[in-house]
């Protein structure tokens, strides 16, 4: 498959590339088949060294053990869990008698940037497909070995079971199996949901035991034999270079091996070129941080020097206060809103975000001659793999990209610029080596989340219905990273809750400016619709409180009749998400669903104490729709705890519920921290927080202490779940801080003093 | 670089540091014991959770000059009953999502279930408030502390 992928472009797989890409036939040797087992009518295993590899993610062995690809990767979504246990549920595999192996980065795989919370949603039917066609064949194979039709015998749990009752083992069946044609896609059946051994069910995640007991292999647990550790120095500024460096007393530490630097990518710095800076080699992670302390750097200034994000998000918000870009236009808003007779206003801030994943970023790389291998936590292996390649004028088959698990990621890891770093040292050193980010590293030189303004401002006329709705959102978009002339958000950008407003109001206008790109931004798991959800959601509650409507009632009331909306035809800027609308449609029944589900889940209306409150929220983000009611208390010195979360999710068929429940609650978690705690300021180009304590984010004692998940029952295409749970939990916060104190949120993160 | 004899999860190793290496250094490095993570080195999130003599301390900070003969524990190296019912419980209750501080809260949790064999909810708020799990498995790990306490039944 030739792959041309942007980033922010889903990669769409031809689904029956898998199979054709895939090595047809067997490796390891052809033995006479041993018989394990004496009831000849029950043969469960044959020759242990046949390995039958009917595609490139399924092989099963002589032995029976069923090896599956994971191809995407794990940064705690289960997804490496997710994906084979679709494979082998429809292969009748024993799950038990399935190991995972890890995917290298390449594109034979399909897609495998995990990021977009699309995984499932991609590979469900492919996988599916897949499994089934192994399945097939283990079929045929035991017919032909019986003599009798196909269509009697039928695979069950790790066996192939004939109407007879007797039965062949999936590894007996290996060796007869090889020679079979791949079935056409037309002969397959796939499993009823009835016959689910695994999806929708509960199962824990593959690598549970050893991440308990702390054998699981993170980006700097791999053993690469030989490695030194690496650490870096990078100008606080994002671009420019080293005006002057003095390496003397760095390398008198002892353990230190070597100093020296690696090029700058100037300003835009691009989302995959190394940042440049100096570098410290040395025996030991503790002695490359001492001489990192030990390094004298006069850095460069650049064009973003005097980059002050508080003074530039107050400019931000004069320009959200005057008319903008039209990116969607419905009626006439002006007019419509000087005919209003109430009116709701509001001006929405959010800063700068860090990642700051528990892991942070780091990688192994080993360059010889003209090789090169990589372990890292990465979320996109192939990009890394062409990253690296093009930073070592290597061609891309001489770069191979391991794929560690990853301590979290949020966005930050699709980014391969500490891979490619890593692969830049290893070379210029000469050695093996592990390169290791510090907390400081990673919160100074992140992909910030857009720093944003916005202006809300929306009209109710005589007769209590909402007919104007003005937003302007400003933000620097993604693009400036890497091209300064992208200045305003894109279409995806504002297709992530501003253009893609569903509520039924005749007169609207969403509108954005320009904000150049002052830093490095990237994406934060849900995007651009952390900010517009926020905005959004508080500004529907206080539009409920001028109608003197219920808020969840309020919300059903805005969303009018059921109905698919065509946003293409609303808006040229929209963006689904990169599936056809067609395919998955906005569908404000399954938006109003799910705010009935957690309106009466959650005992929506019941009375609370004083200084305690609930809000409701809804949002839909990457095709997956989601309603959240947040309970909070907050005490005389303005303490805020969140007692409880409710969330309805309609996410399609629940590939794996148990993952999808963690992915609410860790994504409430999550949101907690963007609402209540963290923060990111930059001063003359310099991010001010270095670690935990100036970049705070949720502790147990902030987090939710308990969140409940309402899954919707549903047939629908599945779709993810790890970034929509962030969005509406952060406006049902606010709007619960309303109902317990009365005080409106515009600006985050909360404060109440 | 000096010589020091540790104690390691029950076994005598001698190792050849400078005397300011944090122990987590010492242990990744020195013991290639990976288990015991780095999160910021500053004492603030809790990753680098292990036990010196049964208490919990930040490895991250903790020269290894300063731990003499005590004991050190870490989450490869336990065998007592409590472990089994705090990781017993982990697993119940599917606790981890990316699994990277999972060793520092369990080490946490381990301390804390020594010390008070049935928390409060304050208690447990105390106890873990040190630790960060950037993933959100904080109502997973308070159910599994309660869980491990009730000697693994729900
Ligand atoms: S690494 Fe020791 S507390 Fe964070
Ligand atoms: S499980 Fe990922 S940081 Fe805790």
């Amino acid at each position: 498959m030739k792959e041309q992928q942007d980033k922010s472009t889903v990669f769409k797989v031809n689904r029956r590339d898998f199979l054709k890409t895939g090595t047809l036939g067997m490796t390891g040797l052809m033995l006479g088949v041993q018989f394990s087992c004496s009831d000849k009518s029950k043969l469960l295993t044959g020759n242990p060294d046949v390995v039958f590899t009917p595609n490139i993610f399924i092989s099963i062995s002589g032995s029976g053990d069923v090896t599956l690809i994971a191809h995407r990767s794990e940064m705690g979504t289960g997804i490496r869990t997710s994906l084979p246990l679709i494979l082998a549920d429809e292969l009748e595999a024993d799950w038990k008698r399935v190991k995972i192996e890890q995917a290298v980065g390449d594109s034979k795989y399909g897609d495998q940037n995990t990021d977009g919370s699309y995984s499932v949603r991609m590979f469900y039917e492919p996988m599916r497909r897949m499994g089934a066609t192994v399945r097939l064949m283990l079929e045929q194979a035991a017919a032909r070995e019986w003599g009798v039709d196909v269509s009697e015998c039928k695979a069950k749990n790790h066996e192939v079971v004939h109407t007879s009752g007797k039965a062949f083992g999936f590894g007996y069946l290996a060796e007869k199996a090889v020679d079979l044609p791949v079935p056409e896609e037309g002969s397959l059946t796939l499993k009823t949901p009835e016959d689910f051994n695994y999806i929708t069910k509960k199962t824990s995640i593959y690598d549970l035991q050893d991440i308990a007991t702390g054998s699981a292999v993170f980006g700097m647990d791999y053993d690469l034999p030989g490695a030194k550790v690496a650490v870096m120095s990078r100008n606080p500024e994002a671009g420019p270079g080293i005006r002057s460096f003095d390496g003397e007393v760095a390398l008198q530490v002892p353990g230190v091996l070597q100093v020296f630097t690696l090029d700058n990518p100037g300003f835009p710095t691009t989302h995959d070129k190394a940042l440049g800076g100096v570098v410290v080699v040395a025996d030991s992670t503790w002695a490359a941080l001492q001489g990192k302390k030990a390094l004298r750097i006069q850095w460069e200034s650049g064009i973003n020097a005097d980059y002050d994000s508080e003074s530039f998000q107050q400019d931000m918000l004069s320009r959200a206060r005057k008319p903008g870009k039209v990116r969607r236009e419905q009626g006439n808003v002006t007019e419509a809103m000087s005919r209003a007779v109430k009116t709701v206003e509001g001006e929405y801030l959010v800063p700068h975000l860090a990642h700051a994943p528990m892991e942070t970023p780091c990688a192994q790389a080993l360059v010889t001659d003209n090789v090169c291998e990589v372990w890292a936590p990465v979320q996109d292996p192939q990009w890394t793999r062409r990253a690296v390649a093009a930073a070592l004028g290597f061609d891309e088959d001489s770069v191979k990209v391991n794929v560690t698990l990853l301590g979290g990621a949020f966005g930050r890891k699709s980014k391969p610029d500490f891979a490619v770093e890593a692969a830049l040292i290893s070379r210029q050193s000469g050695f093996p080596v592990k390169l290791l980010w510090t907390r400081e590293d990673d919160i100074q030189h992140d992909f910030l989340h857009f720093l944003s303004a916005q202006y809300l401002k929306v009209g109710i006329d005589e007769n209590n219905r909402v007919n104007a709705w003005l937003h302007r959102t400003v933000f620097p978009p993604i693009g400036g990273t890497s091209n300064l002339s992208e200045k305003e958000p894109s279409g995806f950008e504002v297709s992530m809750g501003h253009v893609d407003n569903p509520f039924d109001i005749p007169n609207m206008s969403c509108e954005t400016q320009e904000a150049p790109a002052k830093v490095r931004i990237g994406w934060l798991r849900s995007v651009a619709n952390i900010h517009h959800g926020f905005a959004v959601g508080c500004t529907l509650d206080e539009v409920a409180e001028a109608r003197g409507v219920d808020p969840a009632q309020n919300l059903i009331e805005l969303l009018g009749a059921d109905r698919k909306i065509d946003f293409g035809a609303l808006t040229a800027d929209f963006w689904n998400y990169n599936e056809k609308i067609e395919e998955f449609p906005w569908d404000t029944a399954r938006f109003r669903n799910v705010i009935e589900v957690v309106r009466d889940k959650s005992g929506w209306g019941k009375s609370m104490p004083k200084g305690s409150g609930m809000g409701i929220a809804a949002h839909r983000s990457f095709l997956t729709y989601v309603a959240c009611v947040v309970e909070v208390t907050v005490d005389d010195k303005g303490q805020i705890r969140i007692p409880m979360v409710h969330y309805a999710v309609d996410c399609g068929v629940p590939v794996n519920p148990e993952r999808i429940k963690s992915q609410f609650e860790g994504g409430a978690a999550f949101a907690a921290s963007l609402a209540l705690k963290s923060r990111i300021s930059v001063k003359g180009g310099k991010v001010e927080q270095d670690n935990f304590d100036g970049y705070q984010v949720a502790r147990i004692t902030d987090a939710p202490y308990d969140t409940l998940v309402h899954i919707v029952e549903s047939s629908e295409k599945p779709t993810g779940v790890g970034e929509p749970p962030v969005p509406p939990f952060i406006p049902a916060l606010c709007n619960a801080i309303y109902a317990a104190t009365g005080k409106r949120i515009r600006q985050l993160p909360i404060s109440l003093g | 670089m000096a010589t020091y004899q540790l104690i390691v999860n029950n076994q005598a190793v001698e190792v050849d540091a400078q005397p300011d290496t944090p122990l987590l250094w010492v242990l990744r490095d020195n013991l290639q014991m990976t288990g015991t993570k780095y999160g910021c080195g500053k004492a603030l999130c809790g990753a680098c959770t292990v036990h010196l003599d049964g208490s919990p301390v930040r490895s991250c900070s903790t020269p290894i000059s300063t731990v003499g003969d005590k004991k050190i524990t870490t989450i490869e190296g336990y065998s007592e009953p409590v472990v089994h019912r705090v990781q017993e419980a982990w697993i119940a209750e599917d606790v981890p999502q990316c699994g990277y501080c999972q060793s520092g809260q369990i080490m946490s949790a381990i301390a804390l279930l020594e010390q008070n064999p049935s928390p409060t909810d304050d208690d447990i708020d105390q106890a873990m408030a040190g630790n960060i799990c950037r993933c959100g498995t904080y109502v997973r790990i308070r159910r599994a502390i309660k869980r491990a306490a009730k000697g693994g039944n729900q």
